[in-house]
């Protein structure tokens, strides 16, 4: 919580001009490179909020995983579990609902999403047990095993959509398409928006809640904060909660990799995220891993995303600049003491 | 069989020489109570800072600046996480995603989008005079690029500075109880800037090595994970010298194991063999590191 005080006042005074530096020192960056900032600025804001269509298909569009991805590392955080595998989870999310989709028992569209749905999440969830069995009975970090994990699901993917998953013509480097059943529906406004919206919407309301409200959320946050304590004091099994916490970060991560499939791509390839899963780590820090403020931050990346993208077709600025931006905003926080200490004591 | 043995060997050495670099870099910066997981970032910023240095002083000018960025990237970590005392872990995954936005956008922009087919200079094996000529070893353990015999050196040299000099216990007191070492005298933020600059040098050194002693090109985000292995290494060779060259041969075997098994062409999928350094390191880490202590400090804030 901010507070007027002298000391909140000067904190947020740092992080103000490091931010202010920052954009500074970008311009001049792509200035020195022969970029025009100014045009660079205006096509990103152009291409995120420039019109009804923009802000739908493009920022709200990019923000739904953002929102899943961003919700999965916040529960993990907060539970001193630094689960930096969300990229791996949701692309193992993405092939399982795909398969589902185009081999499981079809039916009717309601049940299909469902299951495509349930195949994502638990998918993502198991990628991510691995990581907390490494770590609850081997004590190897999860930074490591959940980063080597994304690189194991990258291959998994790219063998897949080259073999036994691929297209029936074995041209393409990708799936079938998804049948129509499976597809989520758009929302009403002439933009690409789909249902997968209100479902990352509604997840971050869930968290929120729990978090706040549940004996669940309460025993994630204290052991977050302090494990000796929650385990001494509190008569809490850390164990289970933080192998909770990894499943649950997993399967909001797995089931957003089923959301981008059924809403957006209709089929799996391996470029499927744009690093989705390393943004949400930006998105959650911003949001100071409050699942309500995800939403806000998750939008606001989104934006950036698709600003990028706009960026780099009308100003020929290399998108890859937005890392940059996540990056140093991840650093001011930092700087400026946005981001509590020490989310963890249990290593 | 020999000639087979000895390539085999050749290559192992050729994959564990920038995993080694930039795991005894680590292994300093760990014995001073420190993870530094942006070493990822800092490996990459190293091969970009080898492919600019090269382009204008050749191989010795591409190592400089391999070195430089690497310190570079060490010492913004530094900066971070000694004087502003920020979570270690945060730091380290926001400078990782930092070097991949910096060195793709200036990769981008100085040397076009496609990328072109730069050619870089080499630096070439270098035969040890008589050594190489050694049967079996010979060929492989003594006919390598310059900076494996850097490696080697480092090995022995770490290991005695480790553990034989009064600086050495320091820093190893650093790592095990900042608030004893600060007790004895030691200026403990000092230390500890210091093994993150010798990191940053070491993982920079590790990303020059792949780009002008390996690929003789640079290519977006080419330190593919090598950095989260390197530290996994250091893991594995029990925050040793010894141990963690070992653990890096062993997984420069693996690798070439690897391409003999792509060369046998036994049918298997190729994402196989890709994938198989990152699952190897996860069934190592489950075997070994509930096993072995890390330095008591490490990843800790240290708060005088």
């Amino acid at each position: 919580m901010t507070r007027w005080s002298l000391r909140g006042g000067l904190r947020s005074a740092r992080g103000f001009a490091a931010g202010a530096g920052f954009v500074a020192g970008l311009a001049l960056l792509l200035l020195v490179l022969g970029y025009d900032p100014v045009r660079a600025a205006a096509a990103l804001i152009n291409g995120a909020f420039g019109s009804w269509y923009a802000f739908g298909s493009g920022t709200l569009v990019r923000a739904t995983p953002l929102i899943m991805t961003g919700l999965a590392v916040a529960i993990a955080f907060r539970g001193g579990v630094f689960n930096v595998g969300a990229e791996g989870q949701f692309l193992v999310g993405a092939t399982a609902a795909t398969a589902v989709a185009l081999y499981g028992p079809g039916g009717n569209s309601a049940a299909t999403i469902l299951l495509c749905f349930l195949a994502g999440a638990a998918l993502g969830a198991f990628w991510a047990a691995i990581a907390a069995i490494l770590r609850t009975r081997f004590h190897v970090l999860e930074v490591i095993s959940t980063i080597m994990l994304n690189f194991a699901a990258t291959y998994l993917v790219s063998y897949l959509v080259r073999g036994p998953m691929q297209e029936p013509t074995h041209v393409y480097p990708q799936t079938a398409s998804i049948p129509h059943t499976a597809e989520l529906a758009r929302l009403p406004g002439e933009t690409r928006l789909h249902l997968g919206f209100l479902v990352a919407l509604v997840s971050a309301g869930i968290a929120w809640w729990s978090m706040r409200s549940t004996a669940a959320g309460f025993r994630l946050r204290v052991t977050g904060s302090n494990a000796d304590a929650a385990s001494s004091a509190g008569r809490i099994d850390v164990r289970r909660v933080v192998f909770s916490a990894f499943a649950i970060s997993g399967a909001l991560a797995g089931l957003a990799g089923a959301i981008e499939i059924q809403g957006v791509t209709f089929a799996l390839y391996e470029n499927i995220s744009p690093g989705y899963g390393y943004t949400a780590i930006a998105v959650a820090l911003l949001a100071k891993l409050d699942a309500a403020l995800v939403i806000p931050a998750g939008i606001l990346f989104g934006a950036l995303e698709a600003g990028a993208a706009a960026m780099q077709r009308d100003a020929g600025v290399p998108s890859v600049v937005v890392s940059v931006v996540e990056a140093s905003l991840i650093l001011a926080l930092l700087a400026s003491r946005g981001i509590r200490q020490r989310f963890r004591d249990n290593v | 069989m020999t000639t087979l043995f000895a390539a085999f060997l050749a290559s192992a050495i050729r994959t564990a020489t920038p995993l080694g670099l930039a795991a005894l870099g680590e292994l300093v910066v760990e014995r001073a109570g420190i993870i530094n997981i942006s070493l990822e970032g800092v490996i990459l910023c190293g091969a970009f800072g080898a492919l600019l240095g090269s382009t204008y002083g050749g191989v010795v000018g591409g190592f400089l600046g391999a070195i430089v960025l690497g310190i570079a990237m060490a010492g913004l970590f530094a900066w971070f996480v000694v004087r502003l005392r920020a979570d270690q872990i945060i730091t380290g995954t926001a400078l990782t995603i930092l070097a991949m936005g910096v060195t793709g956008t200036l990769y981008r922009a100085l040397y076009g989008a496609a990328g072109a087919a730069l050619s870089i200079p080499t630096a070439g094996p270098l035969a040890v005079p008589g050594l190489s000529l050694v049967p079996v070893l010979g060929p492989g353990v003594f006919d390598q690029p310059a900076v494996t015999y850097a490696f080697y050196a480092s090995i022995f040299l770490l290991w005695w500075w480790m553990y034989r000099t009064l600086a050495g216990l320091g820093l190893r007191a650093v790592g095990e109880s900042p608030a004893a070492a600060r007790a004895a005298g030691i200026r403990v933020a000092g230390v500890r800037t210091w093994s993150l600059l010798f990191g940053g040098a070491m993982g920079g050194l590790a990303g020059g090595t792949l780009v002008l002693a390996q690929a003789g090109t640079f290519a977006e985000g080419m330190s593919a994970g090598r950095g989260f292995i390197a530290i996994a290494i250091v893991v594995l060779g029990r925050w040793h010298p010894a141990g963690v060259a070992i653990a890096a041969l062993v997984f420069g075997a693996a690798s070439a194991v690897q391409y003999l098994l792509q060369a046998a062409g036994l049918g298997l999928p190729y994402q196989l063999f890709l994938a198989l350094p990152y699952v190897l390191t996860l069934l190592a880490l489950a075997g070994v590191a509930g096993r072995t202590r890390a330095p008591a400090a490490l990843a800790k804030v240290d708060e005088p």
